[in-house]
């Protein structure tokens, strides 16, 4: 499913002393496929926007066009019910969503409020779920999820999004409090996901090392408007600007400036497999031309 | 969410806004009472009471329409007590007369003393709270019922209590807006089904949101610990309350309203 969205504006309160304008004129498009990367300063609207993407934040009158593959979310008699179970979101800190009594009642929270299954099939879709996301379904079933970890509070909350089985999954700061490890295995966990029922990935985050290593493409929200949408490699090379908008590059954006500042040009796509590899490839050409 | 007119707190810098807040408080207690004073169907005692919210709310630099408004919240009270009085009071001489219902002179000046004196009462008390913060009142609160202490009741407990509380009701409302909007993204529905059904459904937003108010406590506890928080012995405050001029030209004219309701009332034995 592909997103499009043209000229989508958003004001909270609006019409109060409080009005905010969130969004404006935001056009945007997330083709299938593509593991999508947001990024911005704090206010800028990303959160605003993804909530577009399942209907659960309208947009204004004056947008232009809001679609998710065959939805129509401009238009009133738009299926949202059916929207949300295809678009699955997992905002910040989703561990904070549990609230059932054993962690196999929460992850079937969703499926059952989306699909009509026998017992025997919610169960093994439930099971399914919880051991995508790395845990073992006989150990924690049963357990209260407030007595699991913080990480593993994590997962299971992420379960409870991923067992409808979404094609695109939507993502805010999703790896914010974890430890590194944690990110490593969110990620991996994520493309394991990507290269399997979910088919786009969009995600919310501050960063840019992440967004470097593991997006197809990011936009980058400045003041409710989207300033650039490119591949990161394109992106992180104007590291001025961004440093304007208050945004980071990368640790490799940094290292390849101060290579560059002293006469070394690396040309790298800021991946650090990439980057590795392009300093040793300069360094090995010295070592011959010597 | 969070515009929603709590705390209708008007930010601004005047008169009104820099009284001290105790002064403020026993003020509307004492315009309350001004306001109950005036003896049925005095309407210029009426008359006084307005002009002096006019007043107020000119020198308060609140607009004048902010104040209209407090009186929407009791409008539906005001309207059945003011209809049960005219559709149901048989003093004075009948207008009309229909089944059951009679219409007459003294229900209507009735219905109509009740709804000013109610309607007067409400616009009052806004001018305090659209002057002063929840977190002054709760200050002033704690200052004025010091005397309390003598008989053991814990005031500045009391006090910090409602604080908190008040100071936590946005918070809870932003997260409670996240939890609905994270349950609603996993197809939870609290628009459709039956009463039992919609009751049920508050459950996945309530859970979590009791959880997270106790870790927040657990966390508030835990910084006041850690900032050596020890109860009201030896505390000092940061903002002290101070009376200034301000104060006591509000005094003063609130001395004279009130013995000009009371003049009125007499000098106008009889009901007008
Ligand atoms: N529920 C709301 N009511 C009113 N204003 C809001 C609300 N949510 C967000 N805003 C405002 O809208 C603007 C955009 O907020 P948004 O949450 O989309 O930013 P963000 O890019 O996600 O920031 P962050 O990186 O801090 O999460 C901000 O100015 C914010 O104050
Ligand atoms: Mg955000």
């Amino acid at each position: 499913m592909q997103i499009v969205a043209e000229n989508l504006s958003h004001v909270y309160s609006p019409k109060s002393k409080f009005a905010v304008s969130a969004l404006k004129n935001v056009s945007l498009t997330i083709d299938e496929g593509e593991f999508f990367g947001i990024i911005g300063h704090t206010g800028s609207g990303k959160s605003t926007f993804i909530q577009h993407l399942n209907g659960l934040i309208k947009a204004d009158k004056g947008s232009k066009k809001l679609t998710v593959g065959e939805f129509d979310l401009l238009d009133k008699k738009c299926d949202f019910k059916k929207l949300r179970s295809k678009v699955g979101m997992v905002f910040q800190y989703p561990e904070y969503q549990l609230f059932a009594d054993t962690v196999a009642e929460d992850v079937a929270f969703g499926l059952k409020n989306f699909e009509r299954l026998s017992e025997e099939e919610t169960a093994a879709r439930v099971r399914e779920a919880i051991e995508t996301v790395g845990l073992s379904y006989e150990e924690v079933k049963e357990k209260s999820p407030f007595d699991l970890s913080g990480g593993q509070k994590r997962r299971v909350a992420i379960a409870g999004v991923i067992v409808t089985k979404p094609e695109i999954l939507v993502l805010d700061e999703p790896v914010a409090g974890l430890d590194p490890k944690g990110k490593k295995e969110f990620f991996a966990l994520l493309h394991a996901l990507h290269g399997g029922f979910v088919k786009t990935v969009v995600i919310v985050s501050h960063d840019m090392d992440n967004v470097a290593e593991h997006c197809t493409k990011a936009a980058v929200f400045e003041n409710g408007e989207v300033w650039k949408v490119a591949p990161p490699k394109e992106l992180f090379k104007e590291a001025e600007t961004l440093a304007e908008m208050g945004l980071d590059v990368p640790v490799t954006g940094y290292l390849a400036a101060r290579l560059a500042a002293n006469g070394v040009k690396i040309d790298t796509d800021f991946t650090e497999r990439d980057f590795a590899r392009k300093v040793l490839e300069t360094y090995r050409r010295a070592e011959e031309g010597r | 969410m969070k515009d929603v007119a709590f705390g209708q707190y008007y930010p601004a810098r005047s008169f009104v806004h820099r009284m001290d807040p105790r002064f403020k408080i026993v003020l509307s207690i004492a315009y309350i009472v001004a306001v109950f004073l005036v003896r049925e169907f005095h309407f210029l005692g009426f008359a006084a009471a307005f002009a002096f919210i006019v007043i107020a709310t000119a020198v308060s630099r609140v607009p004048f329409f902010k104040v209209l408004k407090s009186v929407k919240g009791i409008l539906f009270f005001v309207i059945f007590s003011s209809v049960l009085q005219v559709l149901f009071n048989r003093e004075g001489t009948v207008l009309a007369e229909w089944w059951v219902i009679v219409i007459t002179d003294v229900g209507l000046l009735r219905a109509a003393f009740i709804t000013l004196r109610i309607m007067l009462v409400v616009m009052g008390t806004a001018i305090l709270t659209l002057t002063t913060t929840p977190v002054e009142i709760a200050d002033g609160l704690e200052s004025l019922l010091t005397p309390l202490k003598w008989i053991k009741f814990p005031v500045h407990e009391f006090a910090l209590i409602m604080s908190i509380a008040l100071r936590f009701i946005p918070t809870l409302m932003d997260e409670t807006e996240r939890i609905i909007n994270a349950q609603k993204a996993r197809g939870a529905d609290f628009e459709s089904g039956n009463l039992f059904k919609r009751i049920r459904a508050l459950i996945p937003i309530l859970i979590p949101l009791l959880v997270s108010s106790f870790r927040r406590a657990d966390e508030l506890g835990d910084a006041m610990d850690a900032r050596c928080y020890s109860g009201a012995k030896g505390r000092t405050k940061y903002k002290k309350m101070r009376p200034t001029y301000r104060d006591f030209i509000a005094l003063a004219l609130m001395a004279g309203l009130i013995a000009g309701i009371v003049l009125l009332n007499g000098v106008l034995g009889v009901p007008v």
